[in-house]
């Protein structure tokens, strides 16, 4: 069963990395989850700022705008996409994941499966 | 066997079917629906053919039937179930000849996964492991069936979309999560103990649902001392139940109660309880609370309660659980062991606890402690207070003769 770890970031310090989480911690936990071989994709997103929205309204219009622009404290900073047996184990890596610490948090949402495919 | 023995029988038997099943096909509403069946073909069979030698084995044959037949029908989903099925036997110990093996405990741990919507918990609980129905649960929690019905299929839904497993929590995890599976028991109990609204104080169904669901988790794990705790606490305060309400339905304070009515038989199998739930290590806080009662049922009459060794007991939660409501309870014991004065001073240091600041047994603590200090103005309005927020019918007239009475009182004191 495969799940979405969604990274959202607490507290930014002020080069905007987390505070608490050293890259240190980051490249220990890629590594164990990586080596565990459950990880299906994973990326981390690029600095807030350079995000660009783009809608398209009933007549087919375009609009592109600058942002979205965090309203909360929590930014999704990246996310891991993992093949496990059951919820409880996708819970323990997020539990082990660097993001969920330090006023951060990992949702974790199961990737829908269509019967048949 | 009547009809009714049946049927008690069978609300036993259905909680380790459904658990069995669940676990096997990893689909609770498959495992629901083939349980019953299986049943209503026992009820069937079984007064003609006559009860089979091994009526569990009998019921897992014919429910698994059912669930093979139907998965027949529904190509794509018996594909999937087929793996899930492999996996599950995989982990599981494989039973000793035709014994059906009891897979509750698993299930007692997925109906109260943490990730399932608090509410929804407990009302899974009860559904699938106390075998009430859709709309029994439904009184349970004083919502409409069609509520009720809605919120178990969402529970079962993420479930199964979400793969919450049926498996018992490792050693490492199993301190962090046995709470949470305690706690939907408690909350089931304490609802039944004071119901939050309706006609009477006390639900005894309820209560008595959450000490047997108690009683298949202590025969399940036998040495976790924290199940034993629980189920002396419950056992230990159900035990007051005669006494606690008079015939016309009105409440019967502690310090009134006829304890002649208290149920000794369950005193003493609460007792035995906490003994074992006291020793062998640092005791949890439902083994302490077990304690706490104890020592009220223990006592002849409210005069001899042992307050010093309350107070001692409320010490000792208040390390293991620091929150608010422990202090409220540390604060009346205080006001029995040093005084009414005492213990109001501690419970207006509490007022502004977020926890406390609409709860009901605060209230009345306060307007009870003011009426023994004849602050008599305070304590009328400490109980218009009361009265905003109680529960039950029982609550509200309680809180409402309260006042009369003052209101009275003060009126000849002041010499109208």
């Amino acid at each position: 069963m495969k799940y979405l770890l969604l990274i959202n970031a607490g507290e930014l310090d002020a080069r905007q990395s987390p505070v608490g989480c050293e890259p240190e911690d980051w490249m220990r936990f890629d590594k164990e989850i990586t080596e565990a071989g459950v990880v299906v994709a994973s990326e981390s997103l690029a600095d807030l700022v350079t995000a660009t929205r783009v809608q398209v309204d009933n007549d087919g219009r375009r609009t592109v705008t600058d942002g979205p622009f965090a309203e909360t404290r929590e930014v999704l900073g990246g996310f891991y996409v993992i093949d496990v047996p059951d919820l409880d184990v996708a819970l323990d890596w997020a539990a082990k994941c660097p993001g969920s610490r330090a006023g951060g948090s990992v949702v974790v949402r199961p990737v829908a499966e269509f019967p048949g495919l | 066997m009547t009809v009714n023995q049946v049927e008690e029988v069978f609300r036993e038997e259905r909680g380790r079917l459904l658990a069995a099943l669940a676990r096997r096909f990893g689909d609770l509403d498959l495992a629901e629906e083939v349980t019953s069946e299986a049943i209503e073909a026992a009820l069937v069979c079984w007064p003609v053919d006559g009860v089979p030698p091994n009526p569990g084995g009998w019921l897992m044959t014919t429910a698994r039937r059912k669930a093979v037949d139907r998965l027949r029908r529904d190509h794509a989903y018996a594909a999937k179930l087929a793996v899930l099925q492999v996996e599950a036997d995989r982990a599981a110990p494989q039973a000793a000849g035709d014994e059906l093996p009891d897979e509750r405990l698993q299930l007692f741990f997925t109906c109260a996964h943490p990730a399932l919507p608090a509410e929804d918990r407990g009302a899974l609980t009860l559904r699938c492991l106390a075998g009430l129905t859709t709309p029994e649960v439904a009184r349970a929690f004083l919502v409409p069936t069609a509520t009720m019905a809605k919120r178990i299929v969402r529970a079962k839904a993420k479930i199964r979309a979400g793969r919450i497993p049926f498996r018992v929590p490792g050693p490492a995890e199993l301190p962090e999560r046995l709470p949470g599976v305690l706690q939907v028991i408690y909350s089931v109990f304490t609802e039944g103990y004071a119901a939050s609204s309706g006609p009477y104080l006390q639900r005894l169904d309820l209560a008595e649902e959450a000490i047997r669901l108690a009683r298949i988790l202590h025969r399940l794990l036998p040495s976790e001392r924290e199940i034993s705790g629980l189920l002396a606490l419950m056992l230990l305060i159900h035990a007051r139940r005669d006494g606690r309400t008079a015939p016309d339905g009105s409440i019967v304070l502690l310090e009134d109660q006829d304890r002649t009515h208290w149920d000794r038989d369950m005193i003493a199998e609460g007792r035995d309880l906490v003994v074992g739930s006291l020793t062998g290590g640092p005791a949890g806080p439902y083994a302490v609370q077990a304690a706490i009662a104890a020592l009220h049922d223990e006592a002849t009459d409210f005069a001899s309660t042992d307050w010093p060794q309350i107070v001692a007991l409320y010490d000792v939660l208040r390390t293991i659980d620091p929150s608010p409501v422990v202090a409220l309870n540390r604060a009346a014991a205080i006001a029995m062991r040093d005084g009414a004065e005492a213990g109001l001073e501690l419970l207006d240091e509490l007022a502004d606890e977020p926890p406390l600041r609409d709860y009901h047994p605060f209230a009345l603590a306060r307007a009870e402690l003011l009426h023994r200090l004849d602050r008599l103005p305070e304590a009328t309005a400490a109980y218009r207070r009361v009265l905003e927020l109680a529960g039950s019918e029982p609550e509200r007239a309680h809180a409402r003769d309260r006042i009369g009475e003052l209101e009275h009182t003060e009126a000849h004191a002041d010499g109208v």
